[in-house]
C-alpha cells in the first residue's frame, strides 16, 4: 500500500513537470542584449484599435501600430503614416500625403486603409466604446447614431497617398488625435479574412508600427520584434520587448529586484516612500484631475456660493498630495498642466491659479454663507468616494480637514468604482471625490464637462456666462482667442462660483532602471513610447 | 448503490440550476454594464451597444436564452475580450490553475504525511511541538500572506527560486508550497491522531511480539490503518485549494483561471462570471459526490447505512 501510494505520488509529479514542460520552457529574459522587458499589468483584452478601450492594449498597439502622427516626447504630434499635411484656411479641411510605409506582410499602406479603420470604427453594429473619439470628423457622430450614411462621413481617400479629412468645427486638436488608437489605419482584406477572430492571435493581424507581435502566451506573456518593415526602422535601436503580465504591484517589484524586469509601470502609491529617492523612481504627469463636486441639484445649502468656496478654499491640497496620496501635485485649477492650450503653448503656462488654500478666509465665508441660508451650522453629510486604498486615504484627510478647518461634519462612504458612477450619474450623493482624465491633449476636454445638463455635470451646475464662453471657444477659429475664453471660463467655474473643489493632479509612478534611456511617456492614450528606446551597457 | 448514484444526480443537476438562476439575477443587479469605457461613452451610442450585446431585452428574457444556450454547451462570448469565447478563456486557464493546486495537494501530503508519523512517534518531543506549531501556522496563516513571504524571501532575498511569473517548473514551486499549508496541517495532525490510536491497538503488540523491525511495524502495521481514514479528508481540502487558489494565483502572477473570475466581476463581464461560476461549481459538486462515493468504497459501514436508506 505504501510503495504503491508513494509511486503514484511521484508518477503525478512528473505528470505536472511534463504538464509545465508543455507550456514552453522560458529562457530567463532580464536585460539581455538589446531586448526591454517590462511589466503589464494585464492581458491586454483587445487588440482591434476600432474597439479598444482600454491601457494595456493601447499600449501595446502603440509599440505595433501608427497613425498618421506620432506623439513625440513633448506630447506634440509627428509626421508618421502621413509624410505631410495642409490645413485649409477655414481650419475644417485637413489633407494628408501618405510616405511610402508598408505593412508587415510587404503590402503598402494606403490611404484607403485609414477611411476603412475610421468608418469601420463609427459603423453602429461594430459597437465601438471610442467611436466617440471619432465625432470631431464631419458628420461621424451622425453615422455613429444612425442617422447619416458611411458616405456622409467627412473622410475620404483621394487616392491611395491622399487622405482627405473634413471636420465638424476648427479643432486645435485634431493633430494630436490622429495618434490615438482609434485612429490607426487597418486593412480591410484582413479584417474581412480573420472577421470575429481578427487581432485575438499575434497571425491574425497585421502592423505598421516599430514592431510587432511575436508571439502571445494569454495572461502570461507577450514579446514584441523589431518590425523589419518599419519605415523609420533605423531609429529603432531595441530588437525586441518583452511584456510580463504580473498584476500585483508587489510581485511586479519583487521581479525588478531580481532582474527579472526593466521597467514596472504603474506602482501604487505606498510605494513612494521607499522608492522615491532612488535613481530608479520615476513620476509620469498624467492628464488627471481629483476634484470635489457638489449636489446642487438635491442640497440647498450647497446652492449657496460662499459655502461652496469656502469648502474648496478649506482644504489643504498641498499636505493631500504631498503626504497623503503622495501621487501627485496640489491642484491650482480643473485643467491638469500636461494639457494644451490649443494655441501651442500649455494651457496652465496661461492660465493663473484659481484655488487657493485659505483657512481664515474660509471660515469667513462659511459663516456668511450660512447666515445668508439662516443655519447656525453646516448639516452632516455624506462624502462619497471610491474603495481604493488611496481613495480612502485623500476621503480620510478631507473629513479631517473640513471638520478642524470649519467645523464641518462628513461622513464617508466608500464604493466600489462602478458604484460610485452610478451613484454619481444618478445624483444620490451629496459631495462625491470624482477624476477625471482627459479624452484628448486640450484644456476642452476638461472644460466642457461642466456647461448645463452635460452628461457628466453631475452636480447640476450651470452658469449661462460659462455655458456661452465654451460654445464659442468650441467654433472659434482663432485659437489665441479660443484660449482667453476657456480661460475666462474655468475662472467662473472654479474660482467665481467654486463649482467644484479641484484637488490634486495624478502622476503615474514608475520604476525604470537607469540604463533605459529615450522611454517616452504620455499623460493619457498610450502610456508609454518604446520606439525610441536605447538600452546603456 | 445504481440508485443512489441516480440520486446524488438529480440533486446535483438541480444544485447547479440553483446557482446557475442566483448568479444570473444576483450579477445583474451588481452596479454598472459591462462597457469598460462607460463613463464617457455618450447615452446613444451606448444604447446601440447594449443592443448589440443583447443587454436591452428583459432580463427574464435573457435568462431563458442564456439557459438555452448553456444546453447547447454555448456559454456565450466574453465582454471584455471582444470575441473571445468563455470557454476558450477556461480552457486557456485551466492547466495552470490544475498544476498549481495538483502539486500543493502532493506536497501537503508528503510534508503533512511525515510531520504526522514523525510526531506520532516522538510524542512530546520537540519534533511533536515543531508539528503542532507547523499545524497551527497552516491553518491559521492565510495562504496569501505565505504567498507573500515565501515570494520575498526564498524568491528575492535568497535567490533560490523566481519570485513570480510563470514558464518553468521552479516557478510552480512557491505558490504549490503557499497553497499546501492547509494540506500539510490538517493532514499531519489527522496523521498523529489515527496513529497514536493505531499504535495502542492489541495488534500493535503483537506484531511487536513477533519480532519485526520497527519500521516494518511502524510502515506495514500503523501507517497503513492510520491512512484510511487520512484519504477521506482529501477531497474536501482539494476544494478548499481549487478555490484558494484565486489570491496566490494573482501574487505569483499565475495565468489560471483566478484573474478571470476576479476580473469579470469587476467590469460586470456576465457571460465571463456565469462560464465561471458554472466551472467552479461543476468541479466543486463533482468532487463532493465523488468523495461521497469514495467514502462508500473505503469504509464499509457506511455503504452499508447508505444501503439500509
Amino acid at each position: 500500500m505504501k510503495k504503491r501510494f508513494y509511486l503514484s505520488l511521484v508518477i503525478l509529479l512528473v505528470a505536472s513537470m511534463l504538464l509545465s514542460a508543455c507550456g514552453g520552457v522560458q529562457q530567463n529574459t532580464g536585460a539581455s542584449g538589446n531586448v526591454l522587458t517590462v511589466r503589464s499589468d494585464g492581458e491586454p483584452p483587445n487588440l482591434d484599435s476600432a474597439i479598444s478601450t482600454d491601457n494595456i492594449s493601447f499600449n501595446l498597439l502603440n509599440a505595433v501600430m501608427e497613425g498618421l502622427m506620432r506623439l513625440d516626447k513633448n506630447n506634440k504630434p509627428q509626421p508618421a503614416m502621413a509624410e505631410s499635411y495642409t490645413i485649409s484656411p477655414d481650419k475644417k479641411t485637413y489633407t494628408f500625403k501618405l510616405r511610402d510605409a508598408k505593412w508587415s506582410d510587404g503590402k503598402p499602406v494606403r490611404a484607403q486603409d485609414f477611411e476603412y479603420a475610421w468608418k469601420r470604427a463609427l459603423a453602429p453594429e461594430t459597437a465601438s466604446e471610442y467611436a466617440y473619439i471619432l465625432y470631431p470628423i464631419l458628420n461621424a457622430e451622425k453615422y455613429n447614431t444612425g442617422k447619416a450614411k458611411a458616405e456622409d462621413v467627412g473622410v475620404k481617400a483621394l487616392d491611395d497617398k491622399t487622405l482627405q479629412v473634413k471636420l465638424e468645427a476648427p479643432s486645435p486638436y485634431f493633430l494630436g488625435l490622429t495618434s490615438f488608437a482609434t485612429y490607426y489605419p487597418q486593412r480591410k482584406d484582413i479584417v474581412e479574412k480573420y472577421g470575429k477572430e481578427y487581432a485575438l492571435e499575434p497571425n491574425k493581424m497585421v502592423y505598421n508600427g516599430p514592431f510587432v507581435l511575436a508571439s502571445w502566451q494569454h495572461n502570461e506573456s507577450y514579446t514584441l520584434k523589431k518590425n523589419p518593415n518599419y519605415w523609420d526602422k533605423a531609429t529603432v535601436k531595441l530588437d525586441g520587448i518583452n511584456f510580463k503580465i504580473v498584476k500585483e504591484v508587489s510581485s511586479a517589484i519583487n521581479l525588478y529586484n531580481t532582474n527579472n524586469l526593466d521597467v514596472v509601470p504603474r506602482l501604487s502609491q505606498e510605494y513612494v516612500d521607499a522608492y522615491k529617492s532612488k535613481p530608479d523612481f520615476k513620476r509620469v504627469p498624467e492628464a488627471v484631475t481629483s476634484y470635489l463636486e457638489f449636489n446642487m441639484k438635491k442640497e440647498k445649502v450647497l446652492r449657496n456660493v460662499k459655502i461652496r468656496k469656502a469648502i474648496q478654499m478649506g482644504i489643504d491640497t498641498n499636505i493631500l498630495a504631498n503626504n497623503i496620496t503622495k501621487d501627485g501635485k496640489p491642484a491650482t485649477g480643473f485643467v491638469p498642466p500636461t494639457l494644451q492650450g490649443g494655441n501651442g503653448k500649455l494651457y496652465r503656462e496661461q492660465a493663473p491659479a484659481f484655488v487657493k488654500f485659505n483657512k481664515d478666509e474660509a471660515k469667513k465665508l462659511l459663516a456668511e454663507g450660512l447666515k445668508e441660508e439662516g443655519l447656525s451650522q453646516f448639516p452632516t453629510m455624506e462624502l462619497l468616494g471610491d474603495d481604493t486604498d488611496v481613495a480612502k486615504k485623500a476621503l480620510q484627510y478631507i473629513k479631517e480637514q473640513l471638520r478642524t478647518n470649519l467645523g464641518i461634519n462628513v461622513n464617508i462612504r466608500s464604493v466600489p468604482f462602478k458604484e460610485r458612477l452610478e451613484r454619481s450619474k444618478n445624483g444620490n450623493f451629496q459631495i462625491v471625490l470624482s477624476r477625471w482624465g482627459a479624452d484628448y491633449d486640450d484644456a476642452m476636454t476638461f472644460l466642457d464637462l461642466f456647461v448645463t445638463n452635460g452628461g457628466f455635470n453631475r452636480g447640476g451646475y450651470s452658469n449661462p456666462k460659462f455655458d456661452e464662453l465654451i460654445k464659442k471657444a468650441k467654433m472659434n477659429p482663432d485659437f489665441n482667442q479660443r484660449l482667453q475664453q476657456m480661460v475666462e471660463a474655468e475662472k467662473i467655474l472654479v474660482q467665481d462660483d467654486a463649482g467644484i473643489a479641484p484637488l490634486y493632479w495624478r502622476d503615474r509612478l514608475n520604476l525604470e532602471r537607469p540604463n533605459v534611456k529615450g522611454l517616452v511617456h504620455h499623460p493619457f492614450g498610450a502610456d508609454d513610447d518604446f520606439k525610441w528606446v536605447t538600452l546603456d551597457k | 448503490m445504481g440508485r443512489y448514484i441516480l440520486q446524488r444526480s438529480i440533486y446535483m443537476i438541480v444544485t447547479l440550476w440553483v446557482i446557475i438562476t442566483f448568479t444570473f439575477f444576483l450579477m445583474h443587479f451588481m452596479p454598472g454594464s459591462p462597457l469598460q469605457n462607460e463613463e464617457r461613452i455618450p447615452p446613444k451610442l451606448k444604447e446601440t451597444i447594449m443592443k448589440e450585446y443583447g443587454l436591452d431585452q428583459p432580463l427574464p428574457v435573457q435568462y431563458v436564452q442564456f439557459l438555452g444556450n448553456l444546453f447547447q454547451g454555448d456559454l456565450g462570448k466574453s465582454f471584455q475580450y471582444n470575441g473571445r469565447d468563455v470557454t476558450e478563456l477556461i480552457f486557456q486557464g485551466f492547466p495552470a490553475s490544475a498544476q498549481v493546486g495538483i502539486q500543493a495537494v502532493i506536497f501537503g501530503i508528503v510534508i503533512g504525511l511525515t510531520l504526522g508519523v514523525i510526531a506520532a512517534l516522538r510524542r512530546g518531543s520537540w519534533a511533536d511541538n515543531l508539528a503542532t506549531v507547523v499545524a497551527v501556522l497552516g491553518v491559521s496563516v492565510p495562504s496569501f500572506l505565505l504567498a507573500g513571504i515565501l515570494s520575498f524571501y526564498v524568491g528575492v532575498k535568497l535567490l533560490w527560486l523566481p519570485p513570480a511569473g510563470w514558464g518553468t517548473w521552479q516557478h510552480t514551486i512557491l505558490p504549490s508550497l503557499a497553497l499546501s499549508g492547509l494540506v500539510i496541517a490538517q493532514m499531519s495532525r489527522y496523521i498523529r491522531t489515527e496513529m497514536l490510536e493505531v499504535l495502542g491497538q492489541d495488534y500493535m503488540k503483537t506484531a511487536k511480539a513477533k519480532g519485526l523491525s520497527r519500521a516494518t511495524v511502524v510502515f506495514r502495521h500503523a501507517l497503513r490503518n492510520a491512512l484510511i481514514p487520512a484519504v477521506t479528508i482529501l477531497g474536501p481540502l482539494t476544494i478548499n485549494i481549487i478555490t484558494g487558489s484565486l489570491v496566490i494565483e494573482q501574487i505569483f502572477g499565475i495565468p489560471g483561471m483566478a484573474w478571470l473570475f476576479v476580473q469579470s466581476i469587476q467590469v460586470n463581464d456576465y457571460p465571463a462570471i456565469m462560464g465561471v461560476t458554472i466551472f467552479y461549481s461543476v468541479l466543486i459538486i463533482v468532487s463532493i459526490f465523488v468523495v461521497d462515493i469514495l467514502y462508500g468504497i473505503i469504509d464499509p459501514r457506511i455503504r452499508i447505512a447508505g444501503a439500509k436508506e
